[in-house]
């Protein structure tokens, strides 16, 4: 159990800045997400707390101590690589006792922990198997293990289960956060994959160009996008770019009402609603009267997905995307004429 | 498989092994003119036995192809995983460098070494064969261990280092574990690099001096003893065990996860 802190962290492969500044602290028992596209630098800030990227500048502290200067095998950290790296010579026992028969520790305590290890996750009697012998997940789990055997003070998790399927993902997310919450211990890990961000962490960290754009619960990440980064990568966004007009977000063809703080009279600004906060209507009749944010339109397509719907209605010269749940008899079909809804506090005022 | 595939796989296997059985069968063969019928006979043998050159010479040629196995699967091995995983000034100059000394005739090679150990005062000699069979032996040491380093990249170093190993650790119970199959293939490639070595060998052996190869050259242009046919055989046993040998260590080793 401890605490990161990243300060002013930088950067740079040749002209490519991956960290340009980045201060950042996770708390003791926290799980975190670093979230971003391929190349935003979140992989380069992970590999830098497991002391693989030496920093142009700027500090690392865990637990108040800089550990800039420390090498990787002096850490102290669990890492779980993403495809494994398991250790293809050896068996799924000896990969997990590894950090401890390096540590000079006894045969039987070694014997007795990478027991308890197998138990934690659920591979009891594959201790003799090797690691090409195992499925994707078992592979992952194994490697989980190996990571945790030493009591690591923080965790790290590069994609984790990126190579997975979306099932057994599925299912290794919710196994994942069961362990750590187990151990108790502080776990980092990477993803590109914002539902995945949103599933297992209590903190999302957003990172896009080598800076941390926002960081929160998901919650607040999710409901609550500063930019139009944020509101674009995490799940879907409706943008609304405008002036500011009356109190209102002119835009083409009317003025959103928020209820955010908006800046001064005629300046610029970008109102992001989410796809499932927009409520569709064949008149306003049925509409609630808090849906103030009204666009006439027609639909112009409707993908079935299951227990959703998502449209893409035309209103004016913008498109509109819209999740409903499949509760209403039939789908609304193409071309019928709608007006699509929306409240003013779900209309978020996101910097550019 | 076609059978005109198979037939064409038999043609060759038959080309290739036809000089050797026929070698080999002459070892056994009491006639020095290769006379048929063949009568069976270790004659040749138990002449190999008494003939001191012949014997001297193979046992300088295993000693060198020893020696230089030795030495360049360690510098061969140090150099590979040198420019497999460490970012330094002229590395791809200097791994560029290495691939002419393949390609360049041996011939040249050995003239120009010649020249270069006369120069400067190394001379000729067994030392010298050594050393030039160990530069020689380098470059194919560092391609094949490279191969198998490419293949594994970092990650497994870097697994090893965060779960507190230290970087010898890391060399000894992880790195090597995983390359020892193209390690160990590697120094094949560099016995039989060294003890298959005649232009350079010739070039740097004074009179008096020689390996297996140059005495059997020798032995041919003076004029041909069947004693060559029984050495010839009992080297290509040798070599055909150690070949199969490997080839069930590498396929053993050479497991890997997916």
């Amino acid at each position: 159990m401890s605490r990161v802190e990243a300060r002013a962290v930088r950067k740079a492969y040749g002209a490519v800045k991956a960290l340009d500044g980045v201060s950042l602290t996770f708390e003791d028992g926290s799980f975190s997400a670093l979230l971003g596209p391929s190349g935003s630098g979140k992989t380069t800030l992970l590999r830098a707390f497991a002391g693989f990227v030496t920093l142009d500048s700027g500090t690392i502290a865990i637990d108040g101590k800089l550990v800039n200067d420390v090498p990787p095998h002096r850490r102290d950290l669990g890492m779980v690589f993403q495809n494994y790296a398991l250790f293809p010579h050896m068996t799924v026992a000896e990969n997990i006792a590894f950090g401890l028969s390096v540590r000079g520790a006894a045969r039987a305590a070694i014997a007795e922990r990478v027991e308890a290890m197998l138990r934690l996750v659920r591979l009891e009697g594959f201790g003799a198997r090797k690691p090409r012998q195992l499925s994707g997940g078992q592979q992952q789990r194994v490697a989980l293990a190996r990571a945790l055997v030493t009591r690591p003070r923080v965790l790290l998790l590069d994609e984790p289960l990126g190579a997975l399927d979306r099932r057994l993902r599925q299912e290794m997310q919710i196994e994942l956060k069961q362990i750590q919450r187990e151990v108790g211990i502080t776990a980092i890990f990477v993803t590109h994959d914002q539902e995945e961000a949103l599933t297992l962490a209590d903190r999302v960290a957003v990172i896009n160009e080598g800076r941390l754009v926002q960081v929160g619960m998901p919650g607040e990440v999710y409901e609550r996008p500063a930019t139009r980064f944020v509101a674009g990568f995490l799940g879907d966004a409706n943008l609304f770019e405008g002036r500011v007009a009356g109190g209102r977000v002119a835009v083409g063809g009317g003025a959103i009402a928020t209820e955010d703080a908006l800046p001064t009279e005629g300046a610029p600004a970008i109102l992001a609603v989410r796809p499932e906060k927009v409520v569709l209507a064949a008149d306003a009749a049925g509409l609630d009267a808090d849906l103030v944010n009204r666009l006439e339109g027609r639909i112009v397509q409707a993908v079935y997905a299951g227990s959703a719907i998502t449209y893409i209605v035309e209103a004016g010269d913008r498109r509109l995307i819209v999740f409903e749940q499949n509760r209403a008899a039939a789908p609304l079909g193409p071309d019928t004429a709608v007006i699509a809804a929306f409240a003013p506090r779900h209309a978020v005022l996101v910097q550019p | 498989m076609s059978r005109l595939s198979q037939a064409l796989l038999g043609a060759v296997l038959v080309f290739l092994y036809m000089p050797i059985v026929v070698m080999v069968v002459m070892a056994f063969n009491r006639s020095a003119l290769y006379e048929l019928p063949i009568e069976w006979d270790t004659v040749w043998f138990q002449a190999l036995a008494g003939n001191e050159r012949l014997l001297t010479a193979s046992m300088n040629s295993i000693l060198i192809a020893l020696a230089n196995t030795v030495i360049a699967t360690v510098l061969g091995t140090m150099a590979a995983l040198a420019f497999a995983r460490f970012r330094f000034r002229g590395r791809n100059l200097m791994r560029l460098l290495l691939l002419p000394t393949i390609t360049i005739p041996w011939l040249i090679i050995g003239t120009a070494m010649l020249v270069l150990f006369f120069w400067i005062g190394i001379g000729r000699g067994l030392h010298a064969i050594l050393l030039g069979h160990v530069a020689l032996s380098i470059p194919y040491v560092v391609i094949v261990v490279g191969a198998r380093l490419a293949g594994f990249g970092p990650a497994l170093e870097e697994a090893a280092a965060s779960l507190g190993a230290s970087p010898w650790q890391t060399f000894v119970r992880v790195s090597f574990p995983v390359i020892a199959p193209g390690v160990v293939a590697a120094a094949l490639f560099a016995f039989a690099v060294s003890f298959d070595q005649f232009v350079i060998s010739y070039f740097l052996s004074p009179p008096g001096v020689s390996t297996l190869p140059v005495e059997i050259y020798a032995a041919i242009r003076k004029g041909f003893t069947p004693e060559v046919n029984a050495i010839s055989a009992i080297i290509i046993l040798v070599s055909m065990g150690l070949m199969l040998a490997f080839a069930r260590l590498y396929r053993f080793g050479g497991e890997r996860g997916s």
